[in-house]
């Protein structure tokens, strides 16, 4: 009798929970035929979770851009609304985020933010035919699609771009790289890193892993550069596990010359993070908080008045970029509110290989397969601050 | 050379994990649950020493004690409403679920008011590093300091339990609940002692750990909360010298794993020591074999 | 004495088809519902994963509610039946019609996570209680951790494996990478369908009811309830515990296929202590023992974090707080009290009213 009364409670708030489900399902179907007289733009990204830093960057920069472009009077003219959901950096629940924004009617989606949870999802918008631009999924997979775009490098043009920057330069010969087995974009990069790095002469005398359970002591990872006499410490890794890295190198009394990607944007406005730790780390990326031209300085003032004196990392730049360029190609190809998202989907298809976006992240034009063409900037940091190099 | 330091290295993560093991097994003794969201309240004691030190400039022996009695107040809040209620529940994995939901809920908690960013937690520790060999070695005034901590609480928890009379109301309460009564042993006070106890023990654990590796998330806690958990099973779960034996060895097992095996599987190698000491020691390493009575 | 028994035998014929008959009338609801449009995409994006779960948490229902055991390692089995499944499934790739590849991959799926179970099944069954737990999610992150080192490829002269990366697959120009690291297996069929999904439940719970009711089924519960008294009347323990512990893995394996080609990405990270943690907080919440509170629980604890969506980051807070005052519901003596005091009284009270009538 218990055990019937268990499942009967269970039963209850079952029944309840899928009417809610279809009903919705209901609503939003016919709202869809309905007129529109918005854009609707969906997102996708983890703000829960491990991984939510990053999701919560991209909603936040891309929201920036949204009240922006809708203060000057939208997209040809019509409103922007924005919607974003969360992933939990999973791939099953990127799909039902997904679905979730089509229920509410998305027409284009400017995500997601991590590459798995971008692979699972690209695949569902290219059966929708659905526009997919996404900020930060890194891996080449993330758009196989016709309909997918990144506003990013990829991984292995961060990789290449790298040992070439290395070995241009002459940084240093003898290369030891940590990087996050567990984590695609770290990975991704470190293999075709060490690919480009022997057609540079360099070499890479050790690369050491740690895994996203692993990812607070590195002394051995660092030791074992130490004792290959390593001059150049390759990071192509999160900002977060590097603050601990540099924190132990300098512990160790360890000082190579640090050299990382994108992802060690962040590092200097950690909050509580000792700067002299960073000082002379160098690093690709397309965006630098400090940078001095205008546009960034606005972005970054903006950013900081949105979200309590937060300073944006390059997530937020590269989602405040991915909605401007989602506005030059939707005006470029002359899009309109009613047209439905497959349409919408061919003609921004089309008009993202025309449209050149004067953007934070670097002017930016697109080739044919999605990728983006931009220079990367080298930065370094001294005296706490980035300076170009 | 580079062995030593290894093994150096080693013995300071695992003297961290000893300390936050402390605190499973006494909860476990004594209430038979696993607390699972015992990593979690670490992290909260390492919030509660951030924003003091950093936001309200405390100094940080006062941040640590201010952070020791939240976390007590939390942990038997805890017990109260969400494990409490179940100890006489039919099944002992009730509580195992609802420990579950308190460590979701710890986490998401973090995470509204402390948002998701990484913050840095401030270096407390001022102790010089101590050289050895001609600045071969280096051991950090953290490392020192943890594995001073560690043992003293071992010590002090053993001299507890075995001499003092609330220990000894402990010790008889995790033979027998039933017969502890009888003797007069107010059982609840005793388990919301434990888990007073426990949770005072996971902030010492929250301040060391985010000293060592000063990073803070909402999930800070939950990674090495089960490493922990595997270091008191390893030492023998509910022994008090066996969870910190478990957690050093712990230590020691994952670093030398990483150095000379291999760095991209050194949870897997952990993991599979644990399971190859417990089939040949079925309670882990200190655990007593209870007999089953017919 | 036979009238017992002949009670008890239709009581449980009763319950049983209940099972069958909710899963069966849900079915034919959605799937009515679904032709006529009117699912929304979220639902019908979720009606696969639904029934993976489902299959996850009666699998494991086998061993913690009717072997008596605290499993906390079947994603670790998912994980290798997803990934054997998929390995097959990129590998044949079009050489097969869609429907007999799944077919044989669910078979693959199911078996290898079945040999799984019983190689870790022999040596690690002997522990109980808590440390059988510590030591099967040892095994899932074990498995976890090594599949992320894996990189394999395919191309004209066979398969190429290698532990450090792509490039040292030294694979020809027709080369493919198919597992990839962290990236995992990217491209897999999706095969899978609502269809397939209940189908495969069904199955489930025919394998798990039948075995329950079963000689077998009930040596595994005589030894759950008294492992020595089994012991003295010549039960032969390993093997009822192994014997429910492999078929629960080979159903765990099953639900790893039903994921594995459900999306186009399959990476291990899902596949880690948290999901496993969160099978058994199905199980545990559906009631131990009970098959359909189990499929019940997995489906409603899965559906109700994508409805709290519209709460934003305070979603997953809620999850808790609900998580925890269901169990508390469900599970406080003081609750079970109170909600058979109130189940009294309306029994009175309907009692006088009828008599009153």
């Amino acid at each position: 009798m218990k055990r019937a009364k268990r499942i009967f409670s269970l039963l209850v708030v079952f029944v309840l929970l899928m009417t809610g489900v279809v009903a919705c399902g209901n609503k939003n179907g016919a709202s869809e035929k309905g007129k529109e007289d918005t854009f609707k733009i969906g997102s996708i990204g983890p703000v829960t979770g491990a991984a939510a830093v990053y999701g919560a960057a991209v909603k936040n920069g891309a929201q920036l851009a949204v009240d922006e472009i809708n203060a000057d009077g939208g997209i040809n003219g019509k409103q922007i609304e924005y919607k974003f959901e969360d992933d939990v950096n999973d791939a099953e629940k990127a799909v039902n985020a997904y679905n979730t924004l089509k229920d509410w009617g998305m027409q284009m989606l400017m995500g997601t933010v991590t590459s798995t949870p971008c692979i699972a999802v690209q695949s569902e918008a290219l059966n929708d035919n659905m526009f997919l631009l996404t900020p930060s999924g890194t891996a080449i997979k993330c758009i196989e699609g016709a309909n997918a775009f990144r506003l990013c490098f990829s991984d292995p043009a961060q990789g290449t771009k790298s040992a070439e920057y290395i070995g241009e330069h002459q940084i240093g010969k003898k290369i030891a790289i940590i990087y996050d087995s567990s984590d695609a974009y770290s990975k991704g990069i470190y293999e075709n890193f060490t690919k480009e790095a022997k057609n540079q002469g360099l070499e890479v005398v050790s690369a050491e892993a740690f895994t996203e359970d692993n990812n607070k002591d590195f002394k051995v990872q660092l030791q074992k550069a130490k004792d290959a006499d390593a001059d150049v410490l390759f990071l192509p890794i999160y900002y977060t596990e590097a603050s601990l890295i540099l924190k132990q190198a300098d512990d160790m009394e360890f000082a190579p010359a640090i050299f990382g990607c994108d992802g060690l944007d962040g590092l200097l406005t950690l909050e509580g993070f000792d700067k002299s730790l960073a000082e002379g780390v160098m690093l690709l990326t397309p965006f630098a908080a400090n940078a001095e031209d205008e546009a960034t300085q606005n972005f970054v003032t903006a950013f900081k008045d949105a979200n309590d004196g937060q300073v944006p990392i390059q997530f937020a730049a590269d989602a405040y970029d991915a909605i401007y360029a989602i506005k030059l190609a939707a005006e470029n190809g002359e899009i309109t509110p009613e047209m439905n998202a497959s349409d919408i989907c061919d003609k921004l298809a089309d008009s993202m290989t025309k449209i050149e976006l004067p953007g934070l992240t670097g002017d930016t034009k697109w080739e044919k397969d999605g990728e983006p063409n931009k220079e990367p900037k080298a930065v370094v940091v001294e005296n706490g601050e980035y300076k170009m190099m | 050379m580079s062995f030593i330091s290894y093994l150096i290295n080693g013995i300071s993560l695992g003297s961290v994990y000893a300390i936050i093991a402390l605190g499973y097994t006494m909860v476990y003794g004594i209430a038979k649950m696993l607390n699972f969201a015992h990593g979690d309240v670490i992290m909260i004691g390492g919030y509660v020493v951030l924003i003091a030190v950093s936001g309200f400039g405390l100094s940080p022996v006062l941040a640590v004690v201010l952070s020791m009695v939240i976390c007590t107040l939390l942990g038997m809040g805890i017990e109260k409403v969400a494990y409490k209620p179940l100890r006489n529940a039919t099944s002992p994995l009730a509580v195992l679920i609802t420990a579950i939901g308190v460590s979701y809920f710890l986490q998401n908690i973090a995470l509204i008011f402390f948002g998701a960013e990484a913050k840095t937690f401030p270096d407390i520790i001022k102790l010089p590093a101590l050289k050895l060999a001609g600045g071969e070695l280096t051991i950090t005034g953290t490392t020192i300091v943890t594995i001073i901590t560690s043992v003293v609480i071992v010590v002090a928890l053993s001299l507890f339990v075995n001499k003092s009379k609330p220990g000894k109301a402990m010790k008889a309460v995790s033979e027998d609940r039933g017969a502890a009564q009888l003797m007069g042993i107010n059982v609840n006070a005793t388990i919301s002692l434990t888990f007073a106890i426990g949770s005072g023990l996971a902030a010492i654990a929250g301040v060391l750990l985010c000293a060592a590796y000063p990073s803070l998330t909402p999930y800070t806690g939950a990674m090495p909360g089960i490493k922990a958990f595997t270091a008191a099973v390893f030492g023998g779960i509910g022994s008090i010298p066996g969870a910190m034996i478990g957690g050093i060895l712990l230590g020691v097992i994952e670093i030398l794993g990483k150095a000379y095996i291999s760095s991209q599987v050194a949870d897997a190698i952990v993991f599979s020591v644990l399971i190859i000491v417990l089939l040949v020691k079925p309670t882990g390493l200190f655990g007593k074999n209870i007999q089953e009575k017919v | 004495m036979k009238k017992m028994k002949k009670f008890q035998l239709n009581k449980n014929k009763k319950n049983n088809f209940l099972t069958y008959g909710m899963i069966i009338v849900v079915y034919i609801i959605m799937q009515t519902l679904l032709s006529t449009g009117n699912v929304s995409s979220l639902l019908g994006g979720l009606l696969v994963p639904l029934c993976m779960y489902a299959i996850a948490a009666v699998s494991l229902n086998l061993v913690v509610g009717f072997s008596g055991e605290l499993s906390l390692g079947q994603a670790g089995f998912m994980c290798v039946g997803a990934y054997s499944s998929a390995l097959f499934s990129n590998l044949v790739g079009d050489a097969m019609p869609a429907g007999i590849r799944f077919f044989c991959a669910i078979i693959i799926g199911a078996l290898v996570a079945g040999i799984f179970g019983i190689l870790i099944g022999i040596p690690v069954l002997r522990l109980k209680g808590d440390y059988l737990a510590i030591v099967t999610l040892a095994f899932g992150e074990i498995i976890k951790n090594l599949i992320n080192v894996v990189t394999l490829g395919k191309d004209k002269a066979g398969l190429h494996l290698s532990f450090t990366s792509s490039a040292g697959l030294n694979m020809d120009d027709s080369g493919e990478v198919i597992i990839d690291g962290a990236l995992g297996i990217t491209g897999t069929p999706r095969d899978a369908n609502f269809t397939i999904g209940v189908i495969l439940l069904l199955i489930t719970v025919a394998v798990v009811l039948n075995l329950v009711h079963s000689r077998s089924g009930r040596a595994i519960t005589a030894i759950r309830d008294n492992r020595i008294a089994a012991e003295s009347i010549g039960l032969n323990i390993t093997k009822y515990k192994l014997m429910a512990f492999a078929i629960s893995t080979t159903l765990a394996g099953m639900a790893g296929v039903l994921y594995a080609h459900n999306l186009s990405s399959l990476t291990v990270k899902i596949f880690n202590y948290n999901t496993s943690i969160l099978i058994l907080v199905f199980v545990v919440l559906g009631g131990i023992g009970n098959i359909r509170g189990s499929i019940i629980a997995a489906v409603v604890l899965t559906a109700l974090p994508e409805l709290l969506r519209e709460l934003s980051t305070y979603r997953m807070l809620i999850y808790a707080i609900l998580l925890i005052a269901m169990m508390l519901f469900n599970w406080a003596p003081a609750a079970i009290n109170f909600r058979e005091r109130v189940a009294a009284k309306i029994k009175a009270k309907k009692k006088n009213q009828k008599e009153a009538a």
